[in-house]
């Protein structure tokens, strides 16, 4: 024990002046999560815009919280949402139940669900916190066309997923061309 | 309660209620109501990490008389449930709660007979925060949102009936926008999606199903 030591405990605190700063300042600066952070979800298309959600079920089967609901409904030839036979009539999600866990995403068969990093999510209305497939489905990109049309990319759904990644590759490279010539 | 609920609305009452709700907003504290693993995360939030004194609410009081805000951090079980009740009854008006996480929300994954299925069965609650356990990000996001919610408070019911004739609607958009730098302000508004950029999304549940 010195007789300095007191003034020794000030120098710490004085030092920390010269340091840098580890607060993140969070609404003026944004860091990005981890690229697989478990986000809001999303309901994803074809790159001709029919959705991928089949209606199986799966995702609601498979949520722990009770979260998600589901009701399938057969597609017509007049009017089809999904290449195959059945679609996603009615989609909900509780983001009010959702613990974020994932299962859902690992459940889906189509790859129809997946998780985007968006979770600004806090409402003042439980209503609006659950979600609707209004909501949750992935925006039409370009070459995207809504949803009832007939299938525009084979004749049935074995072509939508035995050539799934080639028609992905296609529908990518055709909009980095369009925007090319939009330049 | 006082002079501003026998006087009509003008110009004089609005600019107290603006100074009233900037006085309320701008050192709101909370009261320490940490009951599950989102208390970790509240606590995160009031670490130098996060800050949460950048906006003025860095001490999270012990004492509800001394408390505007009360963060229900965590699952409120049956036996905890009159606890809450009280020390919300303590806190001095106004006052305000935010549900922190699913299970103060709604219950969450404990769907049984021990725990609260939402805590708005117990107290009026301001601010769903969904997240399991939300981030501290989404807490602070959470906050600022209370924080325009005071702000567009009414002071008094002749300000609230006016308020509610011109239908003015509050837009909640995320924080990490509304407060965007200037020069970062295109590339988080593509990192968004579409129909949350406004903060005005509507509920688009079909009635029928709701009466269900």
């Amino acid at each position: 024990m010195g007789m300095l030591d007191p003034i020794k405990g000030f120098g710490v605190t004085f030092s920390t002046m010269f340091k840098k700063v580890v607060t993140e300042e969070y609404p003026e600066v944004f860091y990005p999560t981890a690229p697989r952070y478990h986000g809001r979800h999303q309901l994803n298309r074809h790159p001709d815009g029919l959705e991928k959600c089949v209606g199986c079920e799966l995702c609601a089967w498979a949520c722990p919280a009770d979260a998600i609901f589901v009701e399938g409904a057969d597609n017509t030839e007049e009017e089809r949402y999904s290449p195959g036979e059945r679609y996603g009539k009615n989609y909900q999600i509780n983001y009010l139940r959702c613990i974020g866990c994932g299962l859902c995403i690992e459940a889906c068969p189509t790859r129809s669900l997946t998780m985007l990093n968006f979770y600004e999510l806090a409402d003042d209305d439980r209503q609006k916190l659950i979600y609707t497939k209004e909501d949750l489905l992935a925006p039409l990109l370009p070459g995207m066309e809504a949803p009832p049309h007939p299938m525009r990319l084979g004749d049935d759904e074995q072509d939508y997923y035995v050539r799934g990644p080639e028609l992905a590759r296609q529908a990518g490279q055709d909009r980095q061309s369009s925007e090319v010539s939009a330049q | 309660m006082g002079l501003e609920e026998k006087l009509p609305s003008g110009v004089l009452l609005a600019s107290v209620e603006k100074l009233a709700n900037w006085a309320r907003r701008s050192s709101l504290w909370p009261a320490t109501f940490g009951l599950a693993c989102c208390a970790i995360e509240m606590m995160t939030t009031g670490a130098p990490r996060y800050d949460l004194s950048r906006f003025g609410m860095e001490v999270f009081r012990a004492s509800p008389r001394q408390a505007d805000l009360m963060i229900v951090a965590g699952r409120v079980s049956q036996k905890m449930a009159p606890v809450l009740r009280q020390i919300y009854d303590q806190m001095a008006e106004p006052k305000w709660v935010l549900a922190m996480g699913v299970c103060a929300s709604s219950g969450g994954m404990f769907n049984n007979y021990a725990i609260v299925q939402g805590v708005d069965h117990i107290v009026p609650v301001d601010m769903y925060l969904p997240g399991c356990p939300p981030r501290p990000e989404m807490l602070i996001d959470a906050i600022l949102k209370i924080h325009e919610k005071i702000k567009h408070e009414p002071l008094g019911p002749a300000r609230a009936r006016l308020k509610a004739e011109r239908g003015e609607e509050l837009a909640l958009p995320p924080s990490s926008l509304r407060y965007a730098r200037k020069k970062d302000r295109k590339e988080r508004e593509a990192a968004i999606p579409p129909n949350e950029r406004e903060g005005k999304r509507r509920s688009t549940i079909p009635l029928e199903l709701l009466e269900q």
